[in-house]
């Protein structure tokens, strides 16, 4: 329901750089997720546009509006925060109300009731809504915390790993449902993970940040086929991407000092020879260790290989990625 | 359950807990008990030695300290109608009536006023100060929590000529408002500090969660902090409304008749017709109620201990 735009965003506290010259724009309606190791300036990049902090330099504007100096209520935004933040002191169904009861939104009191009903039965938790929010597994409270940023259709949801805590099926079940929430309200969406699944299967466009730069953003597959750099590629995909010597394959252009190899890449038939160091048989797939000259490769194959530990088996690259010796991409290397 | 574990104390452990705990109750009430038991003693009974554990009880101490009484002759008392209430025969049986009430209640309310009045404000101000000293970026904020903790440093007494002579210029001496806030004064070190400590301990994440919310900071502060901070608050006032209540040596000096507290008013009751200690007994009695309603009221706020927060360490 808004575009954001960051403009050249720095934000340091004391002597450590959390954003340095950050410029990004958030389309309206897009579901962004952010990536990168911790200390990358992701939670900060949520809390600047949020309006919790502000930043050294740079300008922000929500809608085309300038933000700078808007408190968080003005903003209107929604922010799932990674430590939950339920106010202790009371019950899930008043936590999950709070926000409606802000003097921002005024909610008349049947209104409330189904709204909250709603979140609680999205959210599977219905039946813990009259506990109090310290009576709760990790898991619940964060189900509650994603709950009181849905009671309410703000300008911008921000997210900072919202389902980090939760069981595998229960993960899976909430990432449909809020791509689905997302998608039907085309509310624009800023979200924080570290789970690649939830990258690719969500976003609309993913933010790679490294040390407080953006240093990719695109759709999520195009990232993941065209990283402009080792660092970018290494952000997505599971298993990890290889990163071999250029010298290993041949046909590696000049300046390459590295190529980049997605597993599945890697074609096992003709080329040089591996020896196989182990097999992991993971059902619907293979995953394959290989060793040649003293470098590790990792390579998929099918899930009834009959490979074993100290084959030797020969490979050759499909679509590598070239990298120079800054680790970045070679263009002509496509 | 049976056997050994390491978290459950042991049988004897827990009867040398309680002999330990029991012993040491006994200690501490027994001036408490004495002074009831000596309230409801007569006068004679209470001088007597080997002091009386077992005596008739009677409400002569508690007649005496809510009345003033007048010494009759023989020949006056036969003329006197019957008396018509229990405790004007108690007083004729002495050879006395009954001339007014006496000016205990009054006392009793200025303490009442004075103590509820200057734990209220400096709770009030204490935790407005306690609040922007832990959340906000006050300049040279060490200089003045240190400022603040300095004027507990020598007893408040020692300034007592000083305020003397500021309040007799003022015309705040032996006034309701003069002792407010000289109690207010003195506590608000003790309230700031204590009430910091506590909102120090509730995270900010909680405030950050309410302004995103849509709540503005003040109304974080009403409906997010000051709930959160119950727990301290109570404990802070106790402490507050203990040390205003029991206060003497302010009190006996700026205070004189308007504005007197009980406890400067207590000790002049020996004085009236011979040394009647079951009536300072009695008015140290009911002195001590209030309090002990006031912590009683507040002890489930003591007992429920530090709220364990739902924000993830």
């Amino acid at each position: 329901m808004a575009e954001v735009s960051l403009q050249n965003i720095s934000k340091s506290f004391g002597n450590q750089v959390a954003l340095e010259g950050l410029t990004m724009t958030v389309p309206d309606g897009s579901f962004v997720v952010l990536l990168g190791p911790t200390g990358a300036g992701k939670t900060t990049t949520l809390r600047l546009i949020s309006g919790l902090d502000k930043p050294d330099k740079g300008q922000i504007a929500i809608n085309g509006e300038d933000a700078i100096n808007q408190t968080p209520a003005e903003r209107n935004v929604a922010m799932v925060f990674q430590q939950y933040s339920l106010y202790p002191h009371l019950s899930v169904r008043d936590n999950l109300a709070f926000p409606l009861k802000s003097p921002m939104l005024r909610t008349p009191a049947d209104e409330i009731i189904r709204k909250v009903g709603e979140v609680a039965e999205v959210l599977q938790i219905s039946h813990k809504l009259d506990n109090k929010a310290t009576e709760l597994s990790g898991g619940e409270m964060q189900r509650v915390s994603i709950g009181r940023a849905l009671v309410r259709s703000p300008q911008i949801y921000l997210m900072d790993e919202p389902l980090s805590s939760l069981d595998a099926k229960l993960r899976s079940d909430l990432r449909i449902e809020l791509k689905r929430i997302q998608a039907s309200l085309g509310a624009t969406m800023l979200y924080v993970t570290h789970d690649q699944v939830e990258a690719m299967t969500m976003a609309t466009h993913v933010g790679v940040l490294d040390h407080g730069k953006l240093v990719q953003f695109g759709s999520p597959r195009d990232i993941y086929e065209n990283p402009i750099s080792i660092y970018a590629a290494g952000r997505l995909g599971s298993p990890k991407i290889n990163i071999l010597p250029a010298g290993l394959f041949p046909g590696a252009p000049q300046g390459a000092i590295n190529i980049g190899l997605r597993p599945e890449n890697i074609s096992i038939g003709e080329g040089i020879e591996t020896q196989v160091i182990r097999v992991e048989h993971l059902g619907d797939q293979t995953r394959l260790h290989l060793k040649t000259n003293d470098i590790d490769l990792m390579t998929l194959t099918d899930a009834h290989t009959t490979l074993n530990k100290g084959d030797i088996i020969a490979v050759s690259p499909r679509n590598p990625l070239y990298f120079d010796a800054n680790g970045d991409r070679l263009k002509e290397g496509k | 359950m049976s056997g050994f574990s390491v978290t459950e104390p042991s049988k004897r452990q827990k009867w040398i807990a309680g002999i330990l705990v029991i012993t040491y109750a006994v200690v501490t009430l027994m001036p408490l008990l004495w002074i009831i038991a000596t309230g409801f003693k007569s006068p004679e009974d209470s001088i007597s030695y080997p002091p009386k554990v077992i005596f008739q009880p009677t409400l002569e101490g508690y007649v005496n300290l809510f009345t003033t009484q007048t010494r009759i002759t023989p020949n006056m008392k036969d003329t006197l109608a019957e008396p018509d209430s229990w405790y004007e025969q108690i007083v004729r049986d002495k050879n006395m009536v009954i001339a007014g009430p006496s000016r205990y209640g009054q006392r009793f309310l200025n303490s009442v006023i004075i103590g509820f009045g200057s734990t209220f404000l400096s709770i009030f101000l204490g935790t407005l100060a306690a609040y922007a000293f832990s959340r906000f970026k006050v300049p040279i904020k060490d200089d003045l929590l240190f400022f603040i903790l300095s004027t507990r440093m020598m007893p408040p007494i020692a300034v007592a000529i000083p305020i003397f002579l500021m309040y007799r210029q003022l015309g705040l001496s032996d006034t309701h408002l003069g002792m407010i806030l000289l109690y207010t004064a003195v506590n608000l070190s003790l309230s700031v500090w204590l009430l910091k400590g506590f909102i120090d301990e509730i995270p900010l994440e909680y405030e950050e969660a309410a302004l995103i919310d849509g709540y503005t900071r003040f109304q974080a502060f009403y409906k997010v902090v000051l709930p959160q901070a119950a727990t301290g608050i109570a404990s802070t006032a106790i402490f507050c409304l203990i040390f205003a209540w029991n206060e003497y040596a302010f009190a006996v000096l700026l205070t004189s008749g308007e504005a007197q507290t009980a406890p400067p008013f207590i000790p002049t009751i020996i004085g009236v017709g011979g040394q009647d200690w079951p009536a300072v007994a009695a008015g140290a009695t009911i002195f001590l109620i209030p309090v002990m309603i006031f912590t009683i009221f507040l002890r489930k706020h003591l007992l429920r201990g530090i709220t364990f927060g739902a924000v993830r360490k």
